[in-house]
C-alpha cells in the first residue's frame, strides 16, 4: 500500500511529503518530496548587493537565524579580507550557541512531542523565551533577527545583555536536567528511540549527512573543531558524539551539545573584550551615527555604501560552519561588481533529509515519525 | 589549503589538469568532464589525502562563454580537515557524468543541478525536478531566467516584459 504522509501533516516539521509504501507496518520504500517551500532566495541574491542578501538568510533556517547569518558574513568577509575586532567575533560567537540551544530545543520539544511527550513542548518552549528575549534585546527581533552585519555587528550589545544571557544560562543548566530526567530513563522514549533509524557511520558518510546526525554515527566532525571560525580556537569545549547510530545516539549528542554550548556562553559571557563591534573599514562597513554627524567623509561612505555596495575581488569563495543542523556552507562567485554573481547555500538539512529511506527502510510505520523528527529539518532551508 | 594535495594531484594527473589555482587559501582544479571520476576517485582513495565528504555540488552559469556551466564539487577531507573545489566545464545539452555510483548524496544534489540549470547528468538514477514541480517551465537559475518571471502567470505584470539580471 502507499501512504502519502504530508506535506500538511504535523509531524513532518514544515512541508514535507513522504510517499511511503508499506507492506503491513513494515516500510518498504520511501521517497521524500521537497520544494514546496522553495522561495528562490540563491536567485533573489544575484539581483541584490551583498548587504541586501543577508536577511534573506535568516529565512532559511527560521530556528537558526543567527547562526546563517554568520555564515554568510564569514563568506563575505573572506572575500573582503577584512579585520573583524575581537569583541564582535566573541558576540558572534555566543549568539550563534544561543541560537544552537534554540534550534536544539525546538528540535527536543516537537521531536518529543510527535513521540508522545507532550510535555516537553510545553517546557521546551518555555526555555527558548530567555533565548528569544536575547534576540530581542540584542535586535529588536525575536525570530529573523539579522543582528550580524558584515563587517560586524549592526549595533553595540544592549545595558541588559549580560543580565539576560546569566539568566538563560542559570535556567538552562537547570531545565536540562529536568528534561533528561523525564526523557533518559523514560521506558517509552527509549522503546521508540533505541535502535530506531539505524545510520552506520559508512554510510553516514556515504550520505553525506553532517552535525549531530553524523556525530551520533561516531563520526567526530564539527567545523567549529575542525576548521575554526571567528574565534571558535580560544573556547574550550568538547563534541560530543554517539556509537549507537539510532535515534536515541542522536538525542544523547543533542543534549551534550546543549551542555557543550552553555560552556562557551558561560566562557564569551566572562570574557568579552572591549572595543569597537565593527571593523573600522570605511565603504565596506557603515560609519557610527555619530561620525556621520561630524566626519563628512563618513557620510560620504555611508552614502556611497547604501547605493552602490562594495565590490569583491573576482574569484570565489566557499565557507562552512557548524550550523545547528550541520555543515552550512556558502559558496560565492564575484564578477567584481558589487552583486554576487553567484550565491550557493549549502543546507544541511537538504542532504540530512535526503539519507530518511536509508533511516525508515525495513522499519515501522510509525518509526517514520521519530526518525523525521531525529534528522532535525527545517524545511525552509532544505528548499531555500 | 593543504600543499600535498595540489602537488599529489598535479603528479598523479598532469597535463589532464585544465586549470590549478589557489585563491583565498583555497585549491581548485578544472578537469575535462571525461577526467572527472578518476580525479574524484583518487582524492576519495588516496591514502593521505581522503577527501571522503562530498560536500556540496552546485553550478554556474556563464553566459558568455562557449562551454556555459561550471559544475563546482566540493569535497572534504576528514584528515586533512581542508576542502578541494573541482569544476567541470560543459556547454548547453551535455551531459556530465554522475557521481551517484561514489556518493549518494551525488542523487539529490545533481538533480538540484538539473532543475535550477538544465544541466543532466548521465547515468543518473532518478534525473527528476527536486524543487520545482514538474510541469515548470525553463531552469530558474540560468541567468537568462528573468528574475521577475511567473511561472504560471497570472497575475498584474503579464504583459510587461520580464526583468533579466546577468
Amino acid at each position: 500500500m502507499t501512504i502519502n504522509m504530508g506535506p500538511q501533516h504535523p509531524a513532518t516539521h514544515g512541508v514535507l511529503r513522504v510517499i511511503l509504501e508499506i507492506d503491513g507496518e513494515t516500510v518498504i520504500r520511501c521517497q521524500p518530496e521537497v520544494g514546496y517551500l522553495h522561495t528562490g532566495i540563491e536567485k533573489t541574491a544575484e539581483a541584490k548587493l551583498y548587504y541586501k542578501a543577508l536577511p534573506m538568510t535568516d529565512r532559511m533556517d527560521y530556528l537558526a537565524p543567527m547562526s546563517n547569518n554568520l555564515g554568510y558574513c564569514l563568506g563575505v568577509e573572506k572575500f573582503l579580507g577584512v579585520e573583524i575586532p575581537e569583541k564582535a567575533q566573541w558576540v558572534r560567537v555566543l549568539l550563534a550557541e544561543v541560537t544552537r540551544i534554540n534550534s536544539h530545543l525546538v528540535w527536543l520539544g516537537t521531536h518529543a512531542l510527535d513521540i508522545g511527550a507532550l510535555s516537553m513542548v510545553l517546557y521546551a518552549f518555555r526555555e527558548r523565551e530567555d533565548v528569544l528575549s536575547i534576540y530581542e534585546a540584542v535586535s529588536g527581533q525575536r525570530m529573523m533577527s539579522t543582528y550580524f552585519r558584515i563587517g560586524g555587528l549592526a549595533e553595540d550589545l544592549p545595558e541588559n545583555f549580560d543580565q539576560l544571557v546569566r539568566t538563560l544560562l542559570k535556567n538552562i543548566t537547570v531545565r536540562l536536567q529536568e528534561y533528561e530526567n523525564i526523557l533518559t530513563n523514560n521506558r517509552i522514549w527509549r522503546n521508540r528511540t533505541i535502535g530506531v533509524g539505524k545510520l552506520t557511520a559508512e554510510d553516514a558518510i556515504d550520505a553525506g549527512v553532517t552535525g549531530p546526525l553524523l556525530r551520533a554515527s561516531g563520526v567526530n566532525y564539527d567545523l567549529r573543531k575542525a576548521r575554526p571560525y571567528s574565534g571558535y580556537e580560544k573556547f574550550d569545549f568538547d563534541v560530543p558524539t554517539s556509537n549507537r547510530c539510532d535515534c536515541f545516539g542522536r538525542y544523547e549528542v543533542r543534549m551534550e551539545e546543549m551542555r557543550q554550548s552553555l560552556r562557551i556562553i558561560q566562557q564569551a559571557i566572562d570574557g568579552i573584550p572591549q572595543g569597537r563591534f565593527r571593523a573600522r573599514a570605511p565603504g565596506i562597513v557603515l560609519p557610527t551615527k555619530e561620525e556621520t554627524l561630524y566626519s563628512m567623509e563618513a557620510l560620504i561612505y555611508h552614502f556611497k555604501l547604501i547605493t552602490e555596495g562594495f565590490s569583491p575581488p573576482v574569484g570565489e569563495v566557499y565557507q562552512t560552519i557548524e550550523s545547528p543542523k550541520g555543515e552550512l556552507g556558502f559558496y560565492f562567485v564575484s564578477d567584481g561588481s558589487p552583486k554576487p554573481y553567484r550565491m550557493r547555500v549549502r543546507p544541511p538539512s537538504f542532504v540530512n533529509i535526503a539519507a530518511l529511506p536509508k533511516l525508515v527502510v525495513g522499519g515501522l510505520l510509525a518509526d517514520v515519525i521519530a526518525c523525521i523528527g531525529s534528522i532535525d529539518i527545517v524545511l525552509g532551508e532544505v528548499d531555500r | 589549503m593543504d600543499i600535498n594535495t595540489k602537488e599529489k594531484v598535479s603528479a598523479k594527473f598532469g597535463g589532464k589538469i585544465i586549470e590549478a589555482s589557489t585563491q583565498f587559501d583555497e585549491l581548485s582544479f578544472v578537469v575535462d568532464k571525461s577526467d572527472l571520476h578518476d580525479v574524484v576517485r583518487f582524492l576519495r582513495d588516496e591514502p593521505g589525502l581522503k577527501y571522503r565528504h562530498l560536500s556540496d555540488i552546485t553550478a554556474t552559469d556563464w553566459l558568455d562563454r562557449a562551454k556555459r556551466f561550471e559544475i563546482v564539487y566540493h569535497l572534504y577531507s576528514f584528515d586533512l580537515r581542508d576542502y578541494v573545489r573541482i569544476k567541470v566545464r560543459v556547454g548547453e545539452d551535455e551531459p556530465v557524468p554522475t557521481m551517484c555510483s561514489d556518493w549518494k548524496t551525488a542523487n539529490w544534489l545533481e538533480r538540484e543541478v538539473f532543475d535550477m540549470f538544465g544541466v543532466s547528468f548521465s547515468e543518473h538514477p532518478d534525473m527528476r525536478r527536486i524543487l520545482m514541480w514538474d510541469e515548470f517551465e525553463g531552469h530558474p537559475l540560468r541567468k537568462d531566467y528573468p528574475l521577475t518571471y511567473e511561472m504560471p502567470q497570472f497575475t498584474f505584470n503579464k504583459d510587461e516584459p520580464p526583468e533579466v539580471i546577468k
